[in-house]
Formats: structure tokens, C-alpha cells, sequence
């Protein structure tokens, strides 16, 4: 058993299965009880209850499915606009790869999310928008990564043996391409799941996100900077929850990269 | 090495017109009419057809297009909807605070950050090495927009050290500062600590320990400057993670920058101030990467000697 895998692979279970259980279990996270209003913990809600009088417990579990889907359509998006695009600039070069390039340069000379809240902000509030936004900032990643890969792999002996022998592109890209290029794709793939993670809450924490009565770690954390003398654990069950996930992603990413990345290995076996 | 500054400086330029047209376009992803959205459905007739008219939207896109160019180049960004008043005195009143906060928390993250990665690469592989680094890991995966708050609820509201919000004197800043460079500080540890490992196996180190100079010395007079370049290109990169990271650290804190007025636009639909600060945030982005690769490449002799 590996102390390192362990953590991170307990906190990720736990998150997966409480966001893709949330429609089975009996929730119920806009019940709305007015005397539980601010009520710290207790037995029957054992994260107490927010400034409406709705169980938090039960608005973390739809908030993980919130987090849980944005965080997957947006890196899958992502990661199949941003690998086709990178793949297909590096194969064929000349003017596409150019263009390609160019434009990779201007959206990363947009800092982080700043570029998601403008889109998040103009598109209207709202999960699809955010879907959509973070998507139109996350391909770049993959596609930078997915282009300098393709170039390294482009010229080797086994790619040239099987142009001689006549093997169609397609086959090419999909048989002797896209397997060697996959690990730090994947690498990539999971720290921007823990970027994703924060940039959607980062969303619902600025109101651009999820909207009311919805229910996202963000928003959770925004309704609760208002009460924070009287009910903190309106911050801090959705904090944690995010700080968790995110620092087992990125433990997770860690020690895939170290797996997964041949130079990486190299470096470490001398 | 005259030719790299060229190449590097055209494409800058390339850049910003490419951002310059992205920002230009934002106005056109509003659903629906633009002009309708920001005045609401209520409006006149007449005052939507004006503010068409003043905003140049019944122009044609590539006219629209031009004048947005020739605004950029007059430094002249136009008048916000909702206040009426310049956006460039807006601007003029936002941009020092963002400066000041951004500053501080450099200067936060570059204290935490050097005595941290220095001792994780001294004593490679001890405790005190997977003790920081674990420090670090934890500083990734914070988020400021929970890390603002916790720290208002403890030293704002339970001990009463600083002020919760707002920008009165010193101590309103730290507490945003501290937000902000957390991050920072995490990544440059671990770069301070991978350059200084990088360098610390060099002949010159070695011979740096033969001639009896104490492990400070070494460190610091002969490891860190030979390792600060990859740490300033990290410092670089990292800035426009800053300047994000501002938007929503102002907003937590109040405190009466850029990062905040864009948020304020965005929720007033007040879109030329949102089109403006998008625009500074990132052409100050572009700028700073671009000084950074040019001072690399004047500091570093074999780049510099390169013929």
C-alpha cells in the first residue's frame, strides 16, 4: 500500500461518489427550516445549517456534483478541442501551425481566470456560461502541450516507417502519434481538473457561476462571509472541501508525473 | 542575440493586437443586444439608439473594430455608462492601489518564499526539506478566495489585529497582501529550491566549500545569484496568476483597485469599463513577460555574448 496514493485517493472516491450518489440519496438542500437559521452542528445536520435554514451538509453534496461535472465537461472539452488542435498545428505545419500558434499566444497573454470572469461576466450567470467560458480558456494548455509533444514525436524512426509503408494519417496519428504523446497529456489533464475545481468556485464565489438556490463550494463560501462572526461553519465546510480535493488532485497529478514522465524519471535514477 | 530581441519584441506587438481584438469582441458574446442589456429592457427608445450611437455599435464591425484601435493608441478608453465619467480618471483613481497591493504581496511571497526554498535545497531529502515543500503544496491548493476570509475571521474578527475591509493605511493591507502572495510564495519555493538543486552540484559550488567558505556563504554568495534567473522567469509567468488572483482578493477585502472595479462593471453591465480593465490587466501581463524575457536575456551573459 502506498502512503502517498492513499489520501488523495480516499478524499477523491468520497468526492466522486457523494457528487454521482446526489440524486439517489434523500436530500434535501433547499429545505428551507426557519427556526435552524445560522444553527451550528448537531446531530441531525452535522454541518449545521446557513443563513436561509438549509441543511449545509446537503448543499455540500450537490455542490461536490456541481464541482464534480464543470470540473469534467470543461477538462474534457478542453482537453479533445486543445489536443486536436495542437496535433493537427504540429502534423501539418507551414501557415496552420503558425496561426495556431498566434493564437495560442494571445489567449495565454490573458492572465489565469481573468479572461473566464470577463466571458463568465458577458455570456450572463449562470453553469453553462461557466461551462463555456472556462472551456474557451482551458484548450489552450492542452493544445501548447499536445503541439511541442507532436513535434518531438513527428520525426522519429517509427512515425517515418510507417509513412514508407503507406499507412494513412489517421491511423499514423491514432496507432503511432496520439500513445506516445498521451502521458503528459493526462498529466496536464489532471492538474487542470484542480484548476477547474477553483476557477468554477472562483466563479460562483464572484455570483458569476451557479445562481440561486443551486448550490456550489463558492457560493456556499460568498453567502457565508456575511456571517462569519456568528456561523462560521458556513466558510468553513465548503473551504475545506475544495482545499481538500484540490490538494489531492495535485498529490495525485505529483506522483503521476513522476510515474508517467520518462525525463523526470531519468533525472531521479542518477 | 540583437535578432531574439527583435522576433521577441514583434511578436509582443502581434500579441497585443491579437488581445486588443479578443477584448474588442467581448462586447459582441453579450447575448441578445448589448445595448438593451447594459440600459435594461425598461429603456427609452431614445436613450438605447444614443448610447448605440456614442459606443459606435450601429457602425459596421470592421469600422467598429478601427476606432477601437485608434481609442487604444489615444489612450482614450471612452466614458463608463454607469458613472458617466472617463474611464481613464476612473482608471487613474484604481490602478495605484492594484499596484500597491501587487507590490506587497511580491515582496510577501518573495520573503516566504527565498528562506523556504533555500533550506528545502540545503538539507535535501530531511525533514526540514518534505516539511516545506509540504508547506508549499498546501499554498497551491488553497484558494485565496477561502484563504481571505479565514484570515479576516481570525485576525480581522476574533484577535482584532486588522481591519476587515476598505484601504486605511498599513494595516488594511496586509491581510489582502498576504491573500494574494500565498499562492506566490507556494510555486517560488519549489522553483527557488529545483534552481538552487541545479546549481548546487556546479564545480564552483564545489570548489566555493574547498576554500572553507561556511554553508551560508556558499549559499548565498555563490548558489543563489547563479540560480536567480529561472527564479525571476517564475516570478514573470507567475504575475498574471497575480493580477487574477487581485480581481478576486480585492473584491473579498474591499479594497478599491482594478481587480475590484472590473468585478463592479461586470455586475453593473457597465461593459466599456469591463472592456478597459480586462485590457490593462492584460496588456500589463504581456508587458511584464516581455521585460522579463528581455531581462534575461540582457542578464544572462550566454545569452548576451551569443553572436
Amino acid at each position: 500500500m502506498n502512503r502517498y496514493l492513499s489520501f488523495p485517493v480516499i478524499v477523491l472516491t468520497a468526492w466522486c461518489m457523494l457528487a454521482l450518489s446526489a440524486t439517489l440519496l434523500s436530500l434535501r438542500p433547499d429545505e428551507i427550516i426557519l427556526q435552524k437559521i445560522l444553527a451550528l452542528p448537531e446531530w441531525q445536520a452535522w454541518l449545521g445549517y446557513d443563513d436561509l435554514g438549509r441543511p449545509i451538509a446537503d448543499r455540500m453534496i450537490m455542490g461536490a456534483r456541481t464541482s464534480l461535472l464543470v470540473a469534467f465537461s470543461v477538462v474534457f472539452i478542453s482537453f479533445v478541442v486543445g489536443t486536436v488542435a495542437g496535433v493537427f498545428a504540429a502534423w501539418f505545419g507551414g501557415w496552420w501551425d503558425n496561426i495556431t500558434v498566434l493564437i495560442i499566444d494571445i489567449f495565454i497573454a490573458f492572465p489565469g481566470i481573468l479572461l473566464a470572469i470577463a466571458l463568465a461576466g458577458l455570456l450572463g450567470p449562470g453553469i453553462m456560461n461557466a461551462v463555456i467560458a472556462l472551456s474557451i480558456v482551458g484548450w489552450v494548455g492542452f493544445a501548447r502541450l499536445a503541439r511541442a509533444q507532436t513535434l518531438t514525436v513527428k520525426h522519429r524512426e517509427h512515425v517515418t516507417a510507417a509513412r514508407a509503408l503507406g499507412t494513412r494519417t489517421a491511423r499514423i496519428v491514432f496507432r503511432h502519434l496520439l500513445p506516445l504523446i498521451m502521458a503528459p497529456l493526462i498529466v496536464e489533464a489532471t492538474f487542470a481538473i484542480a484548476g477547474t475545481v477553483i476557477a468554477e468556485a472562483s466563479l460562483s464565489f464572484l455570483g458569476l457561476g451557479v445562481q440561486p438556490p443551486d448550490a456550489s463550494w463558492g457560493s456556499m463560501i460568498r453567502e457565508g462571509t456575511r456571517y462569519m462572526l456568528v456561523a462560521p461553519h458556513m466558510v468553513l465546510a465548503p473551504g475545506v472541501a475544495i482545499f481538500l480535493v484540490v490538494l489531492s488532485i495535485n498529490l495525485l497529478g505529483d506522483r503521476l508525473r513522476d510515474k508517467m514522465d520518462v525525463r523526470i524519471n531519468d533525472r531521479n535514477s542518477q | 542575440m540583437l535578432n531574439y530581441l527583435y522576433v521577441r519584441c514583434i511578436t509582443a506587438v502581434i500579441v497585443i493586437f491579437g488581445v486588443s481584438t479578443l477584448v474588442f469582441l467581448l462586447i459582441h458574446i453579450v447575448p441578445g443586444d448589448p445595448v438593451e442589456v447594459m440600459l435594461g429592457e425598461t429603456a427609452q427608445f431614445a436613450d438605447t439608439e444614443a448610447l448605440r450611437t456614442a459606443l459606435g455599435l450601429h457602425l459596421p464591425l470592421h469600422q467598429q473594430w478601427l476606432n477601437f484601435m485608434s481609442q487604444l493608441f489615444t489612450l482614450d478608453p471612452g466614458t463608463s455608462i454607469y458613472s458617466k465619467r472617463e474611464i481613464s480618471s476612473i482608471l487613474a483613481e484604481r490602478i495605484p492601489p492594484t499596484v500597491l497591493l501587487a507590490c506587497a504581496s511580491i515582496i510577501i511571497a518573495i520573503s516566504i518564499a527565498l528562506p523556504l526554498g533555500i533550506m528545502a535545497a540545503v538539507y535535501r531529502g530531511s525533514r526540514w526539506d518534505s516539511g516545506a515543500m509540504t508547506l508549499s503544496m498546501l499554498g497551491i491548493s488553497i484558494p485565496n478566495f477561502w484563504m481571505g476570509p479565514l484570515l479576516i475571521m481570525v485576525f480581522s474578527l476574533w484577535l482584532g489585529w486588522f481591519p476587515v475591509s476598505g484601504n486605511e493605511g498599513f494595516a488594511s493591507l496586509i491581510l489582502p497582501a498576504f491573500t494574494l502572495g500565498t499562492a506566490l510564495a507556494a510555486l517560488l519555493s519549489r522553483m527557488v529550491r529545483a534552481a538552487l538543486l541545479e546549481v548546487l552540484n556546479e564545480d564552483y559550488i564545489r570548489a566555493a566549500r574547498a576554500r572553507g567558505l561556511s554553508q551560508l556563504a556558499v549559499v548565498l554568495r555563490h548558489g543563489l545569484p547563479n540560480a536567480a534567473l529561472p527564479i525571476i522567469t517564475v516570478l514573470g509567468m507567475q504575475f498574471g496568476a497575480l493580477l487574477a488572483g487581485a480581481v478576486i482578493t480585492e473584491t473579498i477585502f474591499s479594497w478599491p483597485g482594478v481587480g475590484q472595479l472590473t468585478i463592479e462593471a461586470i455586475q453593473k453591465r457597465d461593459y466599456p469599463v469591463v472592456q478597459a480593465c480586462v485590457l490593462l490587466i492584460s496588456l500589463t501581463y504581456v508587458t511584464v513577460n516581455l521585460l522579463t524575457d528581455l531581462a534575461y536575456a540582457f542578464l544572462d551573459p550566454r545569452v548576451r555574448l551569443e553572436k
